[in-house]
């Protein structure tokens, strides 16, 4: 092997993986402002933004310079290097998030490369403790940007938002639990391949519980309306990042819709069947007969990978959705409902999961 | 496989990306530096307090409630991650792992009630 073909080599297996990846959580960060913009608006009888460019297209563009060109206040009375770093950390943690997750199964792009090249960039065994690891440490994020802001604002938007991802984060990870019972693996591509037959969405009576779980708490996990207490703007002014301005205060919301494309990713892959295409009736109903053969063999030629972000991107207007439609809950509500009714409902699913395994109903 | 000859090559990306996006959040403050305007005078440097001078410092106590949603919150997610490697090996041990794990989160949940009952969990 010359030294091209090596330098080749890791150009193929890493540099342009890692760039179109990075590039891929960019625009996603950066257009689902857009998006959000756009579907709020059209949900409220309005147009959205409409200035720049081609129905306001190039608007997350327009709003990245501006916030580039803006001061950068740091309070005088702030902890200056936990100020600084808060932003940054969470933003790291919320891009390494999407290192493990597999987009879609070896693929050679139709022909296109000679050998079939996976779509992820690692693929670790521990893959979903991985992506729940680096969750739990943007929990450090808010709560050191709360706390450094030295504001009485931020300091109860820290502890209210801290106190509240931890309250998820249990239900949410016994939902997780029972679909790595049902799956019998940690490793994301694995769990996605256990369900080519039947998604686990749709695993009765389990299912549909954990799925509901894991999205509740999903929503949650993002701050995102209707459990949107620590940014409630009517009484906290903007929580936790009440004192930012500029590029920091650009960081905290790229990284917030980064994690809401990485919670959708996630209950595409746990329940959603990842890059499986959609079965409107099982392949051998009927005994594999026409029209069904033909109605599946339609929804397979579509890519795996365009099957994956359809879902994605589905759950991602699913969440701007409830936030057009629902009222916020009143602090007290919003824990009492992880801890008195999520995570009861959540121990129960796991074990009602154990129990159906042992006796073989699934 | 012995432990001193592991390389965790499946993490190399893992590391690439956490400097990667260390580098491309540094990178934007220190090249904005260059261009966004410094004009700091003590009124703008103030705590924002919806426009009265802020008083006292943000510093001081806060409710007690919050450390006990963090123990709880402590005591649940370790039995989380108990429950992470026995959900993966369930298909091999069988009845007695079952058994066991029922036993394990028995013990928990007589603490849960006892936090309920005492209160705990609820927010005035």
């Amino acid at each position: 092997m010359t030294v091209m073909d090596q330098v080749a080599n890791i150009a193929y297996s890493l540099i342009i993986p890692v760039a179109v990846l990075f590039g891929f959580i960019m625009l996603n960060a950066a257009y689902l402002s857009y998006m959000e913009r756009k579907v709020l608006a059209h949900m409220q009888a309005r147009m959205g933004p409409m200035m720049t460019g081609w129905h306001g297209i190039l608007q997350p563009i327009a709003d990245g310079v501006k916030l580039f060109f803006k001061e950068d206040i740091i309070p005088a009375k702030a902890d200056k290097w936990l100020f600084s770093l808060a932003p940054v950390l969470l933003l790291i943690m919320s891009i390494a998030a999407f290192v493990a997750i597999p987009f879609g199964p070896p693929t050679d792009f139709y022909g296109i490369l000679s050998n079939k090249v996976p779509l992820w960039l690692t693929n670790l065994n521990v893959g979903i403790l991985y992506v729940l690891a680096l969750a739990s440490v943007g929990t450090y994020g808010v709560i050191m940007a709360g706390w450094a802001s030295n504001n009485k604002y931020s300091l109860l938007g820290g502890f209210r938002s801290a106190a509240q991802m931890i309250s998820y984060e249990i239900p949410m990870a016994f939902a997780i639990i029972t679909v790595v019972l049902l799956a019998g693996s940690l490793n994301l591509a694995e769990i996605v391949n256990a369900q080519s037959e039947k998604w686990f969405i749709i695993v009765l009576p389990v299912g549909p519980v954990a799925f509901l779980l894991y999205l509740i708490s999903g929503v949650a996990e993002t701050n995102r309306a209707p459990f949107d207490l620590p940014e409630a703007e009517t009484e906290l002014v903007a929580g936790f990042f009440t004192e930012y301005t500029g590029m920091r205060f650009a960081m905290f919301f790229m990284a917030e819709y980064a994690n809401m494309v990485v919670i959708s990713l996630l209950v595409s892959i746990l329940f959603l069947g990842g890059w499986m295409p959609v079965q409107i009736l099982p392949n051998t109903w009927l005994g594999g007969m026409p029209p069904v053969s033909w109605i599946n063999g339609l929804f397979r030629l579509m890519p795996p990978v365009l099957w994956l972000l359809g879902k994605v991107y589905f759950l991602l207007f699913f969440f701007i959705w409830l936030r057009a439609t629902l009222p916020r809950l009143r602090y007290d509500q919003l824990m009492a409902f992880s801890w008195k009714f999520l995570l009861p409902l959540s121990l129960a699913t796991l074990l009602t999961t154990a129990v159906m395994k042992q006796m073989g109903l699934l | 496989m012995t432990p001193d000859t592991y390389v965790p090559e499946h993490f190399l990306p893992v590391a690439i990306f956490l400097l990667l996006g260390g580098a491309f959040a540094v990178g934007m403050l220190v090249v904005g530096w260059f261009v966004r305007p410094r004009r700091p005078y003590p009124e703008k440097l103030l705590t924002y307090e919806s426009g009265i001078t802020p008083f006292m410092d943000a510093h001081q106590k806060f409710s007690i409630r919050f450390y006990l949603i963090a123990m709880l919150f402590l005591i649940f997610d370790i039995e989380a991650v108990f429950l992470y490697p026995w959900a993966v090996a369930y298909g091999k041990i069988g009845l007695y792992g079952f058994v066991e794990m029922v036993i394990f989160i028995a013990i928990l949940l007589v603490g849960y009630v006892y936090a309920w009952k005492k209160g705990a969990l609820e927010w005035e």
